[in-house]
């Protein structure tokens, strides 16, 4: 099993260095000079080779790459071209509000999806599974900005029960209930998706694996409910937890829409912003870490997997 | 073998499944019963109602999917009036069952060890260590080589035969009655099969555990049984001691089958395939099943099911050719 992580940890590392060399390459991708767009249009000749020396744009675009993975190692990512501050800082606080989004979404919708699907699962054919399959179809098909609107219409402006927008002013508790007022309908409109992708995974992989030999054998042996269910969770996990990640993933990176409906000030917020200004370190900074933060994810799934299902650590 | 009351017994049994396309009669009125220590095959093809009859026997059916009626008797306990809980203790204690396939019967996310042990400690009032031991003790018994090793192993990790090993290591945990074996071999190597063969003989003769074996090889048949009863469409056509059975069958689906399979001693007999397919459960002829393919077939096979006649020598056949005790 050991051996497993450390492979497994291994292979994770080209794959991080790819996603920065692709990173590096969008910069010189964009159309136009990256120092016109700094120093603006009308500036003058010495004063763009002067920025061009500065950034390094001179030397020879392997060195450059070398410059940037060493500043990224560094944690220096760069100045945003908008507000001057480091890209580093402002990414920081824009991912601690979306992690606290997605992980709120991600609870909610996991918990909601397994109960479903397990249900729908443990008794396919029945009423309550049809029920569940309608309602996680409608979770998987619902547009969820349009959900967030009728939420914000019904929840804030027609019954002004919580919240239309934002966070709670900055010194407000994380998790303190002024917080949690503002965090309930961007959770609630997220968890929707991954509720309905979920409960049809679990439904599927749970009534796939009872209709296996190994669970007739279970009963063959005395085996009652509980016991049988417990065997049938253990079978299903690794599948579900390779979903469940990558609905996590989706969460982090996918929020665009939620937090500009919401004005929530996470990195889908930042990035939204930074497309339109074309501040392109903030771009590259966000690019990154959502990539490495789904590298990272991906192998956290895959040491989970291999965990649970024995035959899984042999590749 | 002198107790009157049968340690199984099976009157009337009926199994119907509800399919797209109609209703198929799997069993149709079987009657057998099994003594203590007795071995009973339950030969023929497949589609027979051999593998049917036998989870029929350890209410084993998706109830919503099958139509059962008829009686099935273990130890003096009727099964299907039983609940649900009540059956689930008989099930891995009095009556147990060696699937076809210990790839598929034994769950790949589990060792071999706690797959034993968790039987052990379900019926017993024993540990976890206890039962950990006594896990131990039964992969010796069906001589896993390295068994201490063993018992971490996964089932991917071991051979077919040391699978079927396992299995019916797992089968024998708590010392049931009744022994259910579903093709044990069938899904091993040639040279394997006969080993976990004369492994189940030679535990069935230190237990003296009852087994009922269902197979459709003839071989193991003559190897292991005391008794056979011959199925073909979801009914007993024949049943006797081997030798009657098995040396000179009446039943004339008993006499193809038997000479189509080539064996010990026949071998350069020509395979005599019997004409015909096996019929369709879903709409089984009103009078005698094997009918159509019958060389000895007449007016009467037709008309309305064959009689069971019991023969002289106490065999049960169900044909009108039978002749019956005088």
């Amino acid at each position: 099993m050991l051996s497993y992580i450390v492979r497994r940890v291994l292979y994770a590392v080209p794959i991080a260095v790819g996603v920065t060399l692709l990173v590096f390459a969008l910069l010189h991708m964009a159309p136009g000079d990256p120092v016109n767009a700094v120093a603006g249009p009308d500036a003058p000749a010495d004063v763009v080779e002067a920025l061009r020396r500065a950034y390094g744009f001179d030397k020879p675009l392997p060195y450059q790459y070398l410059l940037y993975l060493g500043r990224v190692v560094g944690g220096d990512l760069g100045v945003s071209v908008a507000t001057g501050r480091a890209v580093a800082g402002e990414l920081a606080q824009a991912f601690a509000n979306t992690l606290v989004l997605a992980l709120g979404a991600a609870v909610v919708g996991f918990v909601a999806g397994i109960a479903l699907g397990g249900v729908a699962g443990w008794h396919k054919g029945t009423v309550v599974d049809h029920l569940a399959t309608v309602v996680s179809l409608i979770g998987v098909s619902v547009p969820h900005y349009w959900l967030g609107m009728v939420m914000v219409i019904l929840m804030a402006v027609e019954l002004n029960w919580l919240p239309a927008m934002g966070m709670a002013s900055g010194d407000a508790p994380l998790f303190g209930l002024e917080q949690v007022r503002h965090m309930l309908l961007p959770v609630l409109t997220m968890a929707v998706i991954p509720t309905g992708i979920v409960a049809r995974s679990v439904r599927a992989a749970v009534g796939e694996t009872l209709e296996r030999e190994f669970v007739q054998a279970l009963k063959a042996k005395g085996m009652r409910r509980g016991a049988v269910m417990r065997h049938v969770v253990r079978n299903v996990s690794p599948t579900i937890i390779a979903v469940l990640g990558l609905q996590f993933g989706y969460l982090l990176g996918g929020s665009i829409l939620i937090e500009t409906v919401f004005s929530w000030p996470g990195t889908g917020f930042l990035l939204n912003e930074a497309i339109f200004k074309r501040d392109l370190p903030v771009l590259q900074g966000i690019i990154l870490m959502l990539a490495l933060f789904f590298v990272l994810l991906n192998l956290v799934v895959d040491v989970a997997q291999a965990a649970l299902d024995p035959r899984m650590r042999r590749t | 073998m002198s107790d009157p009351t049968p340690l199984l017994s099976v009157t009337g049994l009926n199994v119907a499944f509800q399919t797209p396309r109609g209703t198929a009669q799997a069993v149709n009125g079987i009657d057998f019963t099994l003594a203590r220590g007795e071995v009973l095959c339950l030969l023929g093809e497949s589609g027979s109602g051999k593998s049917v009859t036998l989870r029929a026997l350890m209410r084993l059916l998706p109830e919503q999917r099958s139509r059962i009626s008829g009686r099935v008797t273990i130890a003096g306990e009727d099964l299907y009036g039983l609940p649900e809980r009540r059956v689930e203790d008989l099930r891995g204690k009095v009556v147990s069952m060696v699937f076809q396939e210990p790839m598929l019967a034994l769950d790949p996310v589990y060792t071999i060890g706690a797959q034993i042990a968790e039987t052990i400690v379900r019926h017993e009032r024993v540990s976890k260590a206890e039962a950990g031991r006594r896990a131990l003790e039964l992969l010796e018994k069906v001589q896993i080589p390295s068994a201490k090793r063993r018992l971490e192993a996964y089932p991917h990790e071991m051979s077919g035969g040391m699978r079927q090993r396992a299995m019916i290591a797992l089968a024998l945990a708590c010392n049931p009655a009744i022994l259910l074996a579903d093709e044990p071999t069938t899904a091993l190597d040639a040279t394997v099969q006969m080993q976990v063969l004369l492994l189940l003989r030679r535990l069935q003769a230190e237990t003296g555990m009852a087994v009922i074996m269902v197979t459709h090889d003839i071989g193991v048949a003559a190897e292991t049984a005391d008794r056979v009863a011959v199925m073909y469409a979801g009914r007993i056509v024949e049943q006797g001691t081997a030798a009657q059975v098995l040396k000179t069958p009446q039943h004339p689906y008993a006499t193809g089958l038997f000479a189509s399979t080539v064996h010990a001693g026949l071998k350069d007999r020509r395979l005599d395939a019997i004409p015909g397919a096996p019929p369709d459960l879903t709409a089984l002829p009103p009078g005698c099943a094997f009918a159509p393919r019958c060389a000895r077939r007449r007016e009467a096979c037709d008309v309305g099911q064959p009689p069971k006649i019991r023969m002289a020598d106490a065999r049960e056949v169900l044909c009108v050719d039978a002749v019956a005790a005088g």
